[in-house]
């Protein structure tokens, strides 16, 4: 089932690396982003926000703001409160006794984390917008501050809102197996508390919102840096009441997202308000530090984890308690991430007969938390492979060795884990094998040895995960909470010059669907990848879909398209017959030409098709003019991608300081339309994840206020950083997938951080170090050695 | 209050009266409508924002715009010639080195002054040499190949 992809590159066009069609407009400063658009008679929004994590806002003065040189308009909550609905929450999970509290788009009488909006200022340019913000003056109470989730939960903790006793925003349980009998009849029980430090998504563009109102006609026109316009246009039109049909968005190019552009905030309702109330277009755009506290964080989980194994290393059950810090209010998407996309995967790769695991989403003085690149499996991978590794260390087997004992074994159409999904194919042994084959890991070992008796530590770290991705059938959507569906459509239109519009409702922001979208029009109809264009990101021109996120664009929206592009077929197949007068049932397909079978040359090409069916001279009785299609797909299952990636680091015991040397990432993602995007994507996801593990943290002080405030404190990897990524895969293909695809975004930044931390800390075995907080900054590494060398 | 500035902007003179607090960036982007220049971070971090001055490649948010008076910049939009592209911009694209392209117009800039400076950099040079450029979706891994691959063609222009 599986094969390591060193076979040739194919001669189809679906699987082969072309280059990618959105390129040229992005390298030559043609491409339009959010701040790039300019509009007749635009005005600036400026935003004031909350520098007091918690506090009750006793006045607001904005009568020197307003009397400022170029100042349109100064509002306040007070303007928008009963304009603006709530910013509702999108994932209502259910069965966890979920208290929302109202998020305003601009706080009325209390602010929650540094950041929340308060007022906002319309200029005529930006500069005279920030200007007349320092006008404002804001008497503010402060209130304490609780910016760590378990403290938040305790008894005695500052508290955010009525509406959530004791902070908890919700408390959701998953239970399958005997959890009790796991753990009574265990011959070994390890454990930890791990903390998922908070991280800042740090898309390269900021957010921004470019908001149009005509008053005659009731239309609003939004450009916003999103990753899914239609949801955007559903929550702003919920929120400001401009029913859908007047309401357009457009995602132009967005500059990245990782979660953080799948959420409406504050500043993008706040920006529509502004427009509808002065009638002129006004558009706001993020400064990086307003980004750092405006925009949504990811992970902040605090974890106390436990697995039960027997002393020959079989895992018995997995016990986990998570106090997941939401921040001052329920971003769109933030009860599902810990619950649904974190909990339900606790079983990974492997068989683990009994799972519980208690998930506390906690309130905390802090910017709101969402989705960032896994979301929530991240978090569990990461868990379960440090787990693993502590089962290892505490029998004194081979990390890998105890991993392949608990392995599920390989299966191509389902297999039910105790967390109660259902994932669809696998070959985990088979990632395992390739990626131990690439690193060389017997020899490593060797080599390990060797260092350490010269006192270098050498450290290899594995990780292996599942994770669930194409969210996914809308039922289960349905039936976990989600306010939406989660299938995706598309049209696919051939003009009668044989060229083609495809129109999704996905939205892609970097990851290239423009490029493999045509390639699997190409591919299915014989048309060249350069006669394809995929249009995506305008409500007004695009069928609706969900968005770009959980690594569900290829999975989901390339399904609904190779079913349009397959109802094409079947027309041209139709009209084939008619006009070569054979049965229908003769007519074959290969290359691009319809034809009889056994006479090649009585043949259609689909551009001779796209003519005939557009001119409609001569149609079969009953077939409608034009060659169209559409298609809505509902996925029956969610696909699961897996891996195992390797990495090799060196630790310098004097400073600390932490060189990763070497990286294999071994990733299944079925099959692949483009192999050079997919490797992209692993690049890209891989760095993310090693990011968590060595450098990013945002740190909060007890006061609330955000110390890593900026790019100059707040680490994303850079260049020289980093070792070239060595890029292997398998191909499972999904069994329920129209094109065998499973999915790839994430799957580098969900490995790769517990591969990293197994890394250090397996470097650091002589030192007796067993855990150390993330990030692995010289700082930490090097007290844990010390303290170690102690013991 | 506003002081007059001529600067050659891709080959051509564009004159106007600028406050003294506006940046470089700013004058690109929001006076003369060149938006291929971005803004990533307000620390002269990110490197979003190069451009070459006087063929030098610099942060374009770490100069005013008054600074470059009488000054020569090239952005991104005009390093093709005649809708060809770029040495480096065809490695960017040939190598994959850009997904989402907002870092790429900088980061084109900072590998242009690399070359300029050392035409036949090693990966571990390039990757020093694009320290102060981010990109968060590349990894820089193929930005690197790119690199690569626009010096053993033989230039940056
Ligand atoms: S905008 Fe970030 S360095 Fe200039
Ligand atoms: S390509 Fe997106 S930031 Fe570099």
């Amino acid at each position: 089932m599986s094969v390591a992809a060193t076979a040739p590159a194919p001669a189809r066009v679906f699987g082969s690396g072309i280059r990618r069609r959105e390129d040229p407009r992005l390298l030559t400063g043609t491409a339009l982003y959010t701040a790039d658009f300019t509009l007749p008679g635009q005005a600036y929004a400026a935003i004031l926000r909350s520098p007091h994590a918690h506090a009750r806002i006793r006045t607001i003065d904005t009568a020197r703001a307003k009397a400022a040189p170029g100042v349109v308009a100064v509002f306040t909550g007070a303007d928008s409160d009963g304009v603006l609905k709530p910013i509702p929450c999108a994932w209502l999970i259910p069965n966890s006794n979920l208290k929302t509290a109202p998020y305003r788009p601009m706080a009325t009488d209390t602010v929650r984390f540094v950041g929340d909006a308060v007022a906002v200022v319309v200029a005529d340019s930006d500069h005279q917008a920030y200007d007349a913000l320092e006008l404002i003056d804001v008497d503010y109470a402060p209130l304490p501050a609780v910016v760590d989730p378990q403290k938040a939960a305790e008894a005695g903790a500052p508290h955010l809102h009525e509406e959530a006793p004791g902070n908890i925003a919700f408390h959701w349980t998953v239970a399958g197996g005997d959890i009790d009998a796991a753990f009574t009849s265990a011959d070994v029980v390890v454990r930890d508390r791990i903390v998922q430090q908070r991280l800042i998504p740090t898309a390269m563009e900021p957010r921004g919102a470019l908001a149009q109102y005509v008053p005659a006609t009731g239309e609003l026109t939004l450009w916003n840096t999103t990753q899914n316009p239609h949801i955007v246009r559903f929550i702003m039109s919920v929120v400001t009441g401009v029913p859908e049909d007047r309401l357009r968005v457009i995602a132009p190019e967005v500059g990245g997202g990782f979660g953080s552009k799948i959420p409406q905030i504050q500043g993008d309702f706040i920006t529509v308000f502004c427009a509808m109330q002065l009638g002129r277009p006004v558009k706001w755009v993020e400064t990086r530090s307003e980004n750092y506290v405006s925009t949504t964080h990811g992970r902040d989980h605090v974890q106390e984890v436990e697995l039960a194994a027997t002393t020959d290393g079989r895992i018995l059950g997995v016990r986990a308690t998570v106090w997941a810090g939401m921040g001052g209010y329920l971003s769109t998407a933030a009860p599902g991430i810990p619950t649904i996309l974190h909990g339900l995967m606790l079983s990974g790769p492997y068989q683990i007969p009994a799972i519980k695991e208690d998930v506390y989403g906690v309130y905390t003085t802090t910017t709101p938390v969402e989705a960032y690149r896994g979301a929530g499996r991240p978090e569990a991978t990461y868990m379960l492979e440090r787990l693993v590794d502590l089962l290892a260390d505490e029998i004194k087997a081979d990390p890998v060795e105890v991993r392949r004992r608990n392995l599920i074994p390989p299966f191509e159409n389902g297999h039910a884990v105790a967390t109660g999904l259902t994932y669809d194919s696998g070959d985990y042994q088979g990632a395992l094998d390739t990626a131990l084959a690439q690193i060389g890991y017997d020899n490593l070992r060797t080599e390990q040895a060797a260092a350490r008796a010269k006192g270098r530590y050498i450290g290899i770290g594995v990780s292996m995960y599942v994770e669930i991705c194409g969210l996914g059938p809308s039922q289960v959507a349905g039936a976990v909470g989600f306010q939406g569906g989660l299938w995706e459509s598309a049209i696919v239109r051939f003009h009668p010059s044989g060229k083609v519009h495809v129109f999704v409702g996905i939205s892609p922001h970097g990851q290239g669907e423009e490029t493999t979208f045509a390639q699997v029009v190409a591919d299915e109809l014989g048309v060249a990848v350069t006669d394809v264009k995929v249009v995506h990101g305008d409500t007004e021109n695009t069928p609706m879909g969900w968005g770009t996120y959980g690594s569900r664009a290829t999975a989901v929206g390339g399904a609904a398209l190779a079913i349009a592009t397959r109802k094409i077929k079947e027309k041209a197949r139709l009209l084939t017959s008619h006009l070569l007068e054979a049965a229908v049932e003769d007519i074959d397909y290969a290359d691009g030409k319809f034809f009889v079978r056994g006479s090649p040359d009585k043949a259609k090409t689909i551009q001779d098709i796209a003519l005939m069916a557009n001119v409609a001279w001569n149609l079969p009785q009953g077939m409608e003019a034009g060659l169209e299609a559409s298609s809505f797909y509902d996925p029956p299952n969610f696909t699961y991608p897996f891996g195992t990636h390797i990495a090799v680091v060196e630790v310098d015991p004097e400073t600390g300081h932490v060189e990763l040397k070497r990286y294999v990432a071994v990733d299944d993602c079925g099959r692949q339309i483009n192999p050079t995007i997919v490797e992209g994507q692993v690049h890209g996801g891989v760095v993310q994840g090693i990011g968590q593990a060595l450098w990013e943290q945002a740190v909060y002080d007890q006061n609330g206020q955000l110390l890593t405030g900026s790019l100059i404190d707040y680490a994303i990897p850079r260049a020289d950083l980093l070792p070239d990524i060595d890029v292997r895969s398998t191909v499972t293909p999904s069994p329920h997938h129209p094109l065998g695809v499973k999915g790839i975004g994430e799957a580098g930044t969900i490995a790769s951080t517990a591969a990293v931390y197994n890394a250090v800390i397996d470097a650091l075995e002589p030192f007796t170090v067993r855990s150390i907080q993330m990030p692995l900054t010289p700082e930490r590494v090097w007290r844990a050695i010390t303290a170690g060398k102690g013991a | 209050m506003k002081v007059p500035i001529t600067i050659s902007i891709n080959g051509r003179a564009r004159s106007a009266e600028v406050e003294p607090r506006l940046l470089l960036v700013q004058f690109l982007r929001d006076v003369l409508g060149l938006t291929g220049t971005k803004i990533g971070c307000d620390t002269s971090q990110c490197g979003a924002c190069m451009v070459l001055l006087d063929g030098i490649a610099v942060k374009s948010c770490t100069c005013l715009a008054v600074q470059a008076d009488g000054c020569a910049v090239t952005t991104i939009e005009g390093l093709a010639s005649n809708g060809q592209l770029s040495a480096l911009q065809e490695a960017f694209w040939e190598k994959h080195g850009l997904q989402c392209g907002f870092c790429t117009p900088g980061m084109i800039f900072a590998a242009y002054e690399l070359l300029r400076t050392n035409p036949n950099p090693s990966p571990e040079q390039i990757r020093h040499g694009l320290e102060g450029n981010m990109c968060r979706c590349t990894g820089y891994q193929n930005i690197v190949r790119a690199v690569q691959a626009a010096a053993a063609a033989g230039g940056r222009a």
